[in-house]
């Protein structure tokens, strides 16, 4: 199975690989829009700021090569982000997969820190990778608000996005990465589908 | 709900995990990449991997270690000690690293947490702080793991760190460090209350209710130990059974 990674200006990528290879997949990481149209699987991960990613994804015209894909594809944290149609984020367009707009956390109590970090469940609404009820790893200021595409939701200072599911897009906000056996299960389902 | 995290803290040195009591007499734990990845297996929410030596004997990384972690290990790790500038960090977070955390270096230059925080974001940025606290119940910053004091409050060093853009505060009490006679859970509510970044709390765990009282008392989101994992008094699963019994959201 070929299994690709898209490479662009988003951190932790290496965190991703390494989950991969755990599962004995050895994924290729590549900006190369022939070898992302003929992989089986394509992940589209990484942490960073959604307009300086949105840029460096339209230079490289990755923009329309994502939108293109017709394979499973997986964004996972800032990846779910930019799938969707814009960003609070530096006032960002992006890739519009998820026709829905991508806010920051506000606060409302003290105990509400931000960003959103460390372990917390979701709840399953749909077709999601993920069973009910898991605890799995987020790091995020800003999070989907929850839509028609919703397949699994978190309650942190609002109900939002935890997972996203239409057509052969699957994203998640949290880390399956870095979640444990729980992560990797997810992984696990995504690479079978 | 968010869940309070239970982290195991390797000391590192040459290779091996050592912890001390009050900083010194250091006590061998075992192998760093083994051990984390036991501790992974039985529940912990984060590993942290602090390489002791190299404040103070000059070595920058411990890169090659960091390395065997990522491939290793399926939780989010912090590394430091001894990070010195930004091609330290960067060399960390591409061996794998989630989280760099960052203490004399920021103490001495405090744009290092500015420009950590804008080349990689303010999630890997973790700002460690040793502080002791005196007779009359001032807290100050150290230096070096502990060797050399500052002329700085630990308060306005922990806003100042926020208002920087650091993620999260590690804060170790000198005073408890070692003692196994619980947290600093005053300074650490404080800290917690006055900040609106995650506080991690550092030194004096010894049972398991000292970890009841940093997060009910203390207000912590995240305690930290080292001895009482590694020499399995406190196993975290139980832990972990203990807390949510009292009513703490944990991650089983």
């Amino acid at each position: 199975m070929k299994v690709a990674i898209v490479k662009y200006n988003a951190g932790n990528i290496y965190s991703v690989i390494h989950a991969l290879k755990r599962l004995g997949v050895d994924p290729i990481l590549t900006d190369d829009a022939r070898e992302l149209r003929t992989a089986d699987k394509v992940l589209f991960p990484g942490q960073g700021e959604a307009r300086q990613a949105m840029t460096y994804l339209r230079e490289h015209n990755l923009d329309s090569v994502i939108r293109s894909l017709t394979q499973p594809v997986l964004g996972i944290c800032i990846g779910q982000q930019l799938l969707c149609r814009h960003s609070e984020e530096g006032n960002t367009d992006c890739l519009g997969v998820f026709p829905v707009d991508v806010l920051r956390f506000k606060p409302q109590r003290h105990e509400d820190k931000v960003p959103h970090m460390g372990w917390n469940q979701i709840q399953v609404k749909g077709d999601s990778l993920c069973n009910d009820q898991s605890f799995v790893y987020f790091v995020h200021s800003f999070y989907v608000p929850v839509c028609e595409f919703t397949t699994a939701v978190t309650d942190y200072i609002v109900p939002f996005s935890a997972a996203l599911h239409r057509d052969n897009f699957f994203t998640t906000q949290f880390h399956p990465e870095k979640s444990g056996t729980v992560g990797e299960a997810i992984l696990q389902n995504f690479l079978k589908l | 709900m968010l869940a309070k995290r239970i982290i195991p803290c390797l000391d590192v040195k040459d290779g091996q995990t050592v912890k001390g009591t009050n900083f010194v007499n250091l006590r061998h734990a075992g192998d760093p990449v083994e051990l984390g990845k036991a501790y992974s297996e039985q529940g912990a929410d984060e590993l942290v991997f602090l390489d002791i030596t190299a404040s103070h004997e000059g070595r920058k990384t411990f890169t090659e270690m960091v390395t065997r972690v990522a491939a290793t290990v399926n939780i989010p790790f912090t590394v430091g000690g001894g990070i010195g500038e930004l091609a330290d960090v960067e060399r960390l977070l591409n061996a794998g690293a989630d989280k760099v955390s960052v203490n004399s270096a920021a103490l001495r230059r405090p744009e290092l947490i500015n420009e950590i925080t804008s080349h990689f974001g303010s999630q890997v940025c973790v700002v460690a702080i040793d502080a002791h606290m005196d007779e009359q119940g001032h807290w100050t910053c150290y230096l070096n793991g502990g060797r050399i004091p500052t002329d700085r409050d630990l308060f306005a060093w922990a806003k100042e760190v926020e208002q920087r853009g650091a993620g999260e505060i590690l804060f170790t009490s000198m005073n408890h460090d070692g003692v196994k006679n619980g947290f600093a859970n005053e300074a650490l509510r404080r800290l917690s209350d006055t900040l609106s970044i995650p506080v991690i709390a550092s030194g004096g765990a010894g049972c398991r209710e000292h970890f009841r009282d940093v997060f009910l008392q203390g207000h912590a989101d995240a305690a930290l130990a080292a001895s009482v994992f590694h020499f399995g008094e406190i196993k975290i699963p139980e832990l972990k059974q203990y807390l949510s019994g009292e009513g703490i959201s944990v991650r089983l």
